[in-house]
């Protein structure tokens, strides 16, 4: 532990640890090919802090979150994640990192062969070797706080997208997870389904889950996001407040593309 | 032959079934053993090292490219010659039509594998799951629910082919029936009752694909 944080904890009754980023992501390159792809992306994430991605479609950002918990390897740079490093994680920590660490797709993904309580009991009980009736004890309890207590029995194609997506969310809570990453969780969604799903999240991180989400959700990010990160081609160009980012960006490019999405 | 006479044909049932019982035996042999050396296969061809994966390749291709009839000849003797002793028709057969089938089987498997989407290759993984225990426990439910239909249509192929033992001597039920029919010199009513036994087991078999596949897209 070098000198600089333990004096920065000194006043603090916190644990030395407890000071440090959740994740650090440095200097992070992808290329697929000659394809550059990710470009020197820098972004800490402190604990119990969420952090909103956007960008322009093909800028970069779900290749940025599935870096992190080591979907998408990556050419360049470091990503420590809750004590892993993430490049150069053997497969022991890389599964022990994505135990706690959770994410949750545009796409839904839930196991379509499986019921809703056998979704959320999957990981538990096989990863994490939870005796059955505690998974789906705590699997009940999830889907109470997804709002959805009555389709435990369901296939997930019985579901609307939005009961879909919060069935995703309480699959990924069922692990415990320390942090969550969202990538853009509403984009499939029919308008009036969006709400449902933001409100869960909302939820979450008024509870101090820490949260890298992919939206262009404004009234989302709003409310609830610490900071605001704007990618375009690759790289992390602006880095701000959720205020100051929507009604005064600092670069052309985040400019052109908030009149876009305005503009929608 | 002035009229026909369909009594000979009850009369020869109890020889006639003893053949459909080896034409089952072999259909389930076949399907079983050809689905798991398949499932074998096609895995060492989507994730196995480079060498065993070739090797897996030229297996596959190969013996798409023999008739059966051929792989028949074979293995009643090479079988006998590679253990060291007689084992007899039966035994050979079984092999050749596991390791025939396992060829069609694994390129069936392989595409419904592929056939599931990529989403939930990591959805799985992001939960920590292995590659493994995805495969097993998301992957594979699903490609078999989508290959069902293709798999019960190869098992009437299958289920014809049976009639191919009679090159290495076996009894199925075409060449029962055929031995039947040349005895009383009643060909016609013979050839008659199999076409009606295959028209009905097999057509029973594509309609199940049918339903199989309505039922998926439905
Ligand atoms: N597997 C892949 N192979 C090649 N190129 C890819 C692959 N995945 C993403 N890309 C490319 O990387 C760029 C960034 O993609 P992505 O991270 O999905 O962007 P975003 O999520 O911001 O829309 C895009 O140009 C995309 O075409
Ligand atoms: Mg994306």
């Amino acid at each position: 532990m070098n000198a600089t944080v333990s004096v920065a904890v000194a006043s603090s009754t916190e644990p030395v640890l407890a000071q440090a980023p959740l994740l650090r992501i440095d200097g992070v390159g992808k290329s697929y090919g000659t394809v550059q792809v990710l470009s020197g992306c820098t972004l800490d994430v402190q604990r119990g802090e969420v952090v909103v991605i956007c960008g322009p479609s093909g800028s970069g950002k779900s290749t940025l979150i599935k870096c992190v918990n080591g979907l998408v390897p990556f050419n360049a740079g470091r990503i420590l994640c809750d004590g892993v490093d993430v490049g150069l994680g053997r497969q022991v920590d890389l599964v022990r990192l994505r135990t706690r660490v959770g994410m949750v797709f545009q796409n839904f993904e839930l196991y379509p062969h499986l019921s809703v309580l056998e979704n959320l009991c999957l990981a538990p009980v096989h990863v994490l070797r939870r005796p059955r009736s505690e998974a789906a004890e705590r699997a009940h309890q999830l889907l109470v706080r997804v709002g959805l207590p009555d389709k435990a029995g369901s296939l997930p194609g019985q579901l609307s997208g939005g009961q879909q997506q919060r069935v995703a969310i309480a699959r990924a809570l069922a692990m415990d997870p320390i942090a969550l990453l969202f990538d853009e969780p509403t984009s499939a969604l029919d308008p009036e389904m969006v709400g449902e799903v933001l409100d869960v999240m909302v939820e979450l991180a008024r509870d101090g889950m820490t949260m890298m989400v992919v939206t262009h959700e404004m009234g989302f990010a709003r409310k609830v996001a610490d900071r605001v990160v704007f990618m375009d081609a690759g790289r992390i160009v602006e880095t701000g407040t959720a205020d100051g980012f929507f009604s005064e960006p600092t670069t052309e490019r985040a400019r052109g593309f908030l009149s876009r999405i305005l503009s929608h | 032959m002035d009229a026909f006479d369909w009594g000979a044909v009850p009369a020869a049932l109890p020889f006639l079934l003893d053949g459909m019982q080896l034409s089952l035996l072999l259909l389930a042999v076949g399907m079983l053993g050809g689905t798991a050396l398949g499932l074998l296969v096609a895995l060492l061809r989507l994730f196995g090292p480079r060498i065993p994966a070739a090797i897996a390749a030229a297996y596959v291709d190969g013996l798409r490219a023999i008739p059966l009839v051929l792989v028949l000849f074979w293995f009643y003797f090479l079988v006998p010659l590679a253990i060291g002793r007689p084992v007899g028709a039966l035994p050979s057969a079984l092999i050749a039509f596991v390791i025939f089938e396992a060829a069609y089987y694994s390129e069936i498997i392989r595409a419904g594998i592929g056939s599931v989407r990529s989403g939930q290759w990591q959805a799985a993984q992001a939960l920590g799951m292995t590659r493994g225990q995805t495969l097993r426990l998301v992957v594979l439910p699903q490609a078999l629910r989508a290959m069902l239909p293709i798999l019960v249509t190869q098992a009437v192929i299958l289920f014809q082919d049976t009639s191919l033992v009679y090159v290495i001597g076996l009894r199925d039920f075409m060449t029962a029936t055929s031995i039947s029919a040349e005895e009383g010199g009643r060909l016609v009513e013979f050839y008659a009752f199999a076409a009606l036994v295959y028209l009905i087991v097999c057509s029973a078999g594509t309609e199940l694909a049918h339903a199989l596949q309505r039922r998926r897209s439905a």
